[in-house]
């Protein structure tokens, strides 16, 4: 993917993005990587793109090999961003909107660090080009709890300690609440299943199958 | 990865009258943008069929069932009729990768897969399935690959719904705008390596895979799937199992043996078949029929430990199959 950096986007700093001083790397990064020329070259391409979109026969929706504005239903709000085509869920997601708790690990769905919910279901946003998000429902780890209250699942995690680095957690707790939402009552044995696609490097399983069956209220049995 | 445009369908007609010029059709997307982030596929265009509706769902019909292209292998693990009366499919759907890719990937997809073989699937090494003359697999690392009917290609099927399939005698159907709808049997859906080394199937790029269809087993079918991997979970099947068996009391009048990462194309091993077919099943029938089903193996430097694995998979999935055996905990899903 190194060849690859979907468009820039300016983003408003938020609490998540700030640090001492205001300046974050993050932050930094991202304005330096836009220029007033990447806007006029946008702009351009949309007026060609709604050339094309008229000469598209029914059924059909045509999108151009260069960026686009689409709107992404995340977390309950509609965020308007530019993509291509080939911009992955995930990249949108960290890179476009500075949402940064997706993970991106192996980048081939292969470890679900990235696993967002699409209408609910669990998938790997690593593996999902943001067009196939447009009219969906996305849910990130940072709509997953209210600025008054935390999922059970998360504060279960907290309570059990239930990570070590702390970099496949935002993709274990994806996959964990999606269980709960689905099953409010699992078994260790489903829990097992629900995050087999989970990769924790630091090996911090036991203590996730706890906390989720916590979570919901039960105890862990002896694996 | 490359940049590309996009034609998003909503309609078969309109997908159908996309595919020209190399456009490259996808639907789940898990395999197609994991070879595009590789860089061995590079396509301008693609047609994104994912948002075709009438191509999802499972049919029940009086002769059987259909199950549209683009049903993600979840639905087809989790529908209760596949469970009762397919079972071998919902195994192999529900084994499949991991929860969140079942979540995505469609049975289409599962079993247009392309071949697993990391030489292959490297933009690196250009070999004998891109139009070169060389196998990297023969003589470098081969412990994935396969030990039976590989010809010049010794790559594995990677499909485990394919291996369900095949047990099942499915029927994939392929759509044109040109020629309309045909159907092709399972069986001659796949091409060996050396009858053409550059085609995987005998789909044409101007076709798309719309439905697959599955008749209705047998009074007395009992049928189960399982693989096995390296890791417990999310792996990739170093020996995988179909099981199919007509039972008659305790005879077993018909049964199919069908085997995944054991060669290029998913395969019925009919030595193994033989020694099930008019005899009861038990653990002595079942370890001869595995033991059977290594007739004819020829594994490479690497992976002669398939030879052994695959009468044991074979073993255990007829006694699951039969009700004599709780699935494998150590096999992999």
């Amino acid at each position: 993917m190194s060849d690859h950096q979907p468009p820039h986007r300016e983003l408003p700093e938020t609490s998540s993005t700030t640090g001492n001083k205001g300046i974050t790397r993050r932050g930094f990064l991202k304005g330096a990587g836009i220029t007033a020329a990447g806007t006029a070259l946008l702009d351009g391409v949309q007026s060609l793109q709604q050339e094309a979109q008229a000469a598209t026969p029914k059924g059909v929706m045509e999108y151009g090999a260069e960026a686009f504005p689409v709107t992404l239903n995340i977390n309950g709000k509609e965020h308007a961003l530019h993509v291509e085509t080939r911009t992955m869920l995930a990249e949108a997601l960290r890179i476009g909107l500075g949402m940064t708790g997706t993970k991106i690990s192996c980048d081939r769905g292969a470890c679900s660090s990235c696993t967002v919910w699409l209408d609910k279901l669990p998938v790997n946003s690593c593996m999902t080009l943001a067009v196939d998000a447009i009219g969906h429902r996305v849910t990130t780890i940072e709509g997953l709890s209210t600025d008054s209250e935390v999922h059970p699942v998360q504060a279960a995690f907290v309570r059990h300690d239930a990570m070590q680095c702390g970099f496949c957690t935002p993709g274990m707790v994806m996959s964990c609440a999606a269980l709960i939402e689905r099953n409010p009552h699992p078994t260790e044995r489903d829990v097992r299943v629900a995050i087999s696609g989970n990769l924790c490097r630091c090996g911090t399983y036991p203590k996730v199958f706890a906390a989720t069956l916590d979570a919901a209220g039960q105890h862990a049995t002896k694996a | 990865m490359n940049s590309f445009s996009l034609a998003d369908c909503t309609t078969v007609e309109a997908a159908l009258s996309q595919l020209k010029n190399g456009a490259v059709v996808k639907a789940g997307g898990v395999d197609l943008l994991d070879r595009m982030k590789n860089g061995t596929d590079t396509p301008n265009r693609l047609v994104n069929i994912r948002n075709i509706r009438e191509l999802r769902g499972i049919q029940s019909t009086p002769d059987g069932v259909t199950i549209g292209a683009l049903t993600t292998l979840a639905e087809i693990a989790d529908d209760p009729t596949i469970r009762a009366q397919y079972t071998i499919l919902s195994d192999a759907c529900g084994h499949a990768a991991t929860p969140h890719i079942r979540n995505m990937a469609t049975i289409g997809g599962n079993v247009l897969q392309e071949l697993q073989c990391w030489y292959f699937r490297s933009a690196e090494f250009q070999c004998i399935r891109k139009g070169k003359e060389q196998c990297f697999a023969f003589s470098g690392l081969n412990q994935y690959h396969a030990i039976m009917d590989y010809g010049g290609c010794p790559s594995v099927a990677p499909s485990s719904s394919a291996v369900a399939l095949l047990a099942l005698n499915a029927t994939i159907e392929l759509t044109s705008a040109a020629k309309g709808k045909r159907k092709v049997a399972i069986q001659n859906f796949y091409v060996q390596p050396d009858a053409n080394p550059h085609r995987f199937n005998v789909k044409a790029d101007e076709e798309l895979l719309t439905a697959i269809h599955i008749p209705k087993p047998a009074p007395g079918t009992r049928s189960a799937y399982q693989k096995y991997g390296e890791k417990e979970s999310h792996d990739w099947a170093i020996a995988d199992a179909g099981i199919l068996l007509e039972m008659d009391g305790d005879i077993c009048r018909r049964a199919v043996v069908t085997m995944g990462a054991a060669s290029p194309v998913v395969r019925r091993s009919k030595e193994a078949e033989a020694v099930l077919t008019g005899k009861p099943i038990t653990r002595d029938t079942a370890r001869a029929a595995g033991k059977a089903s290594m007739t004819g193996a020829m594994p490479l430097s690497m992976n002669g430990y398939k030879v052994q694995l695959f009468p044991i998979a074979i073993y255990r999935t007829i006694l699951l199959a039969a009700g004599q055996m709780e699935r494998d905990p150590s096999a992999a899903g």
